[in-house]
């Protein structure tokens, strides 16, 4: 008896060390990433718990490898400070030994986690919201991947915004970093292609008390409506309010990082009448997603089903390629996102993640009708904002 | 002359306006940090935060006051908290000069010992403040936003360009006016005020006619408090309050004192607004107004712009150094540092 024991024991530890070495898992662990405090603080939180969703779903189904448990790590990339982000990385990776990671918020921060930490160590990281069109050609070992589009292609999507409202000319200030600069100069470029005038193209600073000089040389300048690429929480706002004060423009155009409900509460009833665009879908993958969220107890933000998608499709890869090293992960995200193979949308992670046990194929829809393009990017669909009794409200999708 | 009239008006709601009122916060602002090197004879370089110190309090006191519903429309309720900020900073600049910089003074300890130990000074306010009240911005404007708002300006004189006038700045520009003539008032026709400007003139005279030295410095520090929580919460409720744009104040705000003279309090005035008024004419695009005021076929491509708006805290920066080499007593001849 004693010895049947033993030897089943022996068998047990045997089987599991052998597991281990193909990669095989009882437990899995994200990094979450994200920009906490910053400029884009208040999008951080709705994101990491749509991440957080995905896993705690795929964990639930006991079905992922050998029926492992996801688990995951929060880290601050804060959103301007490179070397913080670097560094929020390097501590998940090193000290939380985490499988992949799901970040970073802000372009900058994660260019600088994807070479300085992800890189050299061989992990794989996927944000839900880095949309600098730099991340498109930068060199990666294949390892970064985005639910987002670029902003090469938000910028010819706002171009033609600008454009169908009849606008001829614009003001654009930008916030002064790799988000920033990527976008003006896309929609600068795109607009222009169109026969429209960019009057003036100019950065602005984080984190200023007074945007009252940026304003007068923009309002100097003038056009039709003022374009602000930057941050709600940060000098976007700061150059809305001014610019509302000394009565320069009533009209904004505010790209992504520009809408959330913390500016239209912060600005009132004088942003209605402007418009923006965000990331969007109206597959039913957003609906269903909104629900799961709320029954979750949070409300889905701009980005928080980029989060969520980001995290499935993590998972739902190492599923395929069975195994969560992060070089075996990276070659299987592009056939799980992508057709051919059964559509799956939030909610339905169990079912996919069995459809792969089986060795069958999946095209994962998730919340954001999730389409990878070139480099490991989102082919993009927009959702076209108006700012209508202090919300903001869907005009249609693009 | 619709032309002119509109050039003017221009100028006016990007200029003069906004260049008053941030003038009127730099001096007061060069008023304390001028009060502290005439009488105490050090640069303080705590003068940011302690502006911050004094807002933050005044804001606590705000949020109080809102919450029990008590309220001076239109004016913002701030100016009701600012007596009770006031009192507290007075405390807190009190307790500082008894416990960090008295024990230098006795020594009497060379002005670069108090100067690094007003910037410890400055890193434990800015670490205090952050402590108690956070790093976020906080808005804790009531009120009437506006006077005159740029659309009912257009439509009641039928200009093209607008003029606005935010109640913030009334309020800056009047406070400031008030505090300043106050000032002056007490320096020069109080004994107290005598005593300071005799103590500040030469010290060993001044003690050696029976001045209480003990009486003086305490004074002085309660006029700074004063000063730095009226300007802090004036540029608060003016642009927002954040605990790191006063450490970023601290350039203009020693520009301005170094500018018109430091130790002399009109020259501190008069800094404060050749400072203002420099960094926004030097920044501003004259793009518009050369197109109002130019022949009507004159097309203009460029901005007009001498330097970009990322320049405006260099511009400051520029003007203390010309001033330093030129003319290092500053315009109202004050002390040479």
């Amino acid at each position: 008896m004693k010895k049947t024991a033993l030897a089943m024991a022996t068998a047990a530890i045997l089987g599991s060390s052998l597991a281990l070495a193909g990669g095989h898992a009882k437990s899995v662990k994200l990094g979450v990433v994200l920009g906490f405090t910053g400029p884009a603080e208040s999008l951080a939180e709705s994101m990491a718990r749509g991440a957080e969703l995905a896993m705690k779903e795929v964990s639930a189904s006991k079905l992922l490898l050998d029926g492992a448990t996801v688990s995951h790590v929060r880290a601050d990339s804060t959103c301007v400070d490179a070397s913080a982000a670097a560094a929020a990385a390097e501590r998940v990776i090193a000290s939380d030994k985490v499988d992949a990671i799901i970040g970073a918020l802000c372009s900058g921060a994660t260019i600088s986690i994807l070479q300085n930490v992800a890189m050299p160590k061989g992990v794989l990281l996927f944000s839900p919201s880095a949309t600098s069109p730099a991340l498109s050609t930068l060199e990666d070992n294949d390892l970064f991947f985005r639910a987002s589009p670029s902003d090469a292609r938000q910028g010819q999507v706002i171009s033609e915004v600008l454009q169908e409202k009849g606008i001829k000319s614009i003001a654009m200030t930008y916030t002064n970093n790799d988000y920033g600069k990527g976008l003006a100069d896309s929609i600068q470029s795109n607009f222009e292609a169109l026969g429209g005038k960019v009057t003036i193209n100019t950065p602005h600073e984080d984190g200023k008390g007074d945007y009252g000089a940026e304003v007068g040389a923009l309002a100097q300048a003038g056009g039709d409506i003022l374009v602000v690429v930057g941050y709600l929480d940060q000098g976007g706002k700061g150059i809305i309010q001014s610019s509302l004060d000394a009565g320069a423009f009533d009209q904004f155009f505010l790209p992504d990082a520009m809408i959330g409900d913390s500016l239209v509460q912060a600005i009132g009833p004088d942003l209605n009448g402007s418009i923006g665009t965000v990331p969007g879908t109206d597959s039913n993958g957003a609906q269903i997603y909104a629900d799961l969220a709320k029954k979750d107890g949070f409300e889905a933000g701009p980005y928080s089903p980029e989060a969520y998608d980001a995290a499935a499709l993590t998972l739902l890869a190492m599923q395929a390629a069975n195994s969560k090293d992060s070089n075996a992960v990276k070659a299987k995200i592009f056939d799980v996102a992508n057709a051919p193979g059964t559509k799956i949308l939030p909610g339905e992670l169990a079912k996919g993640l069995q459809i792969l046990k089986d060795g069958g194929q999946i095209d994962y829809v998730g919340a954001t009708a999730v389409e990878l393009i070139g480099a490991g990017e989102s082919a993009g669909s927009y959702r076209e904002i108006l700012v209508k009794d202090g919300k903001n409200t869907t005009v249609r999708y693009r | 002359m619709t032309d002119f009239l509109n050039a003017l008006t221009l100028l006016g709601n990007f200029l003069i306006i906004p260049g008053l009122t941030y003038g009127s916060q730099l001096a007061l602002g060069a008023l304390g940090v001028t009060l502290v090197y005439g009488v105490l004879r050090f640069s303080n370089f705590g003068h940011g935060e302690t502006m911050a110190f004094g807002a933050m309090v005044t804001i606590l006191v705000t949020w109080g006051l809102q919450s029990v519903g008590i309220s001076i429309q239109p004016l913002p309720t701030a100016l009701l908290a600012i007596p009770v900020g006031i009192a507290v900073t007075v405390l807190l600049t009190l307790l500082l000069d008894r416990f960090v910089y008295r024990y230098h003074r006795e020594r009497k300890a060379n002005p670069v010992i108090f100067l690094i130990v007003s910037i410890g000074v400055m890193f434990f306010l800015g670490g205090l403040i952050r402590f108690i009240i956070g790093p976020g911005d906080q808005i804790f404007f009531d009120g009437t936003r506006f006077i005159l708002k740029a659309r009912e300006f257009k439509q009641l004189t039928g200009l093209d360009e607008g003029l606005s006038l935010k109640m913030t700045q009334a309020v800056t520009i009047v406070t400031a006016v008030m505090i300043v003539a106050a000032m002056f008032w007490f320096l020069n026709h109080t004994r107290t005020g005598k005593s300071m400007r005799a103590y500040s003139d030469n010290e060993n005279l001044a003690l050696l006619s029976g001045i209480n030295p003990d009486r003086v410095v305490m004074i002085t520090w309660i006029l700074v408090a004063a000063l730095a929580t009226i300007a802090g919460t004036l540029y608060g409720l003016d642009k927002s309050f954040k605990p790191f744009v006063y450490m970023q104040l601290l350039l203009p705000i020693f520009a301005s004192a170094i500018v018109g003279g430091v130790g002399n309090p009109i020259g501190a005035i008069a800094g404060g607004y050749v400072i203002a008024f420099s960094e926004l004419i030097l920044t501003f695009a004259y793009k518009k107004v050369v197109l109002y005021l130019g022949p009507e076929s004159m097309e203009v491509e460029s901005l007009v712009q001498f330097l970009g708006t990322d320049y405006k805290i260099a511009v400051s920066f520029i003007i203390l150094v010309i001033v330093l080499i030129i003319k290092p007593t500053g315009l109202f001849s004050g002390k040479t540092i």
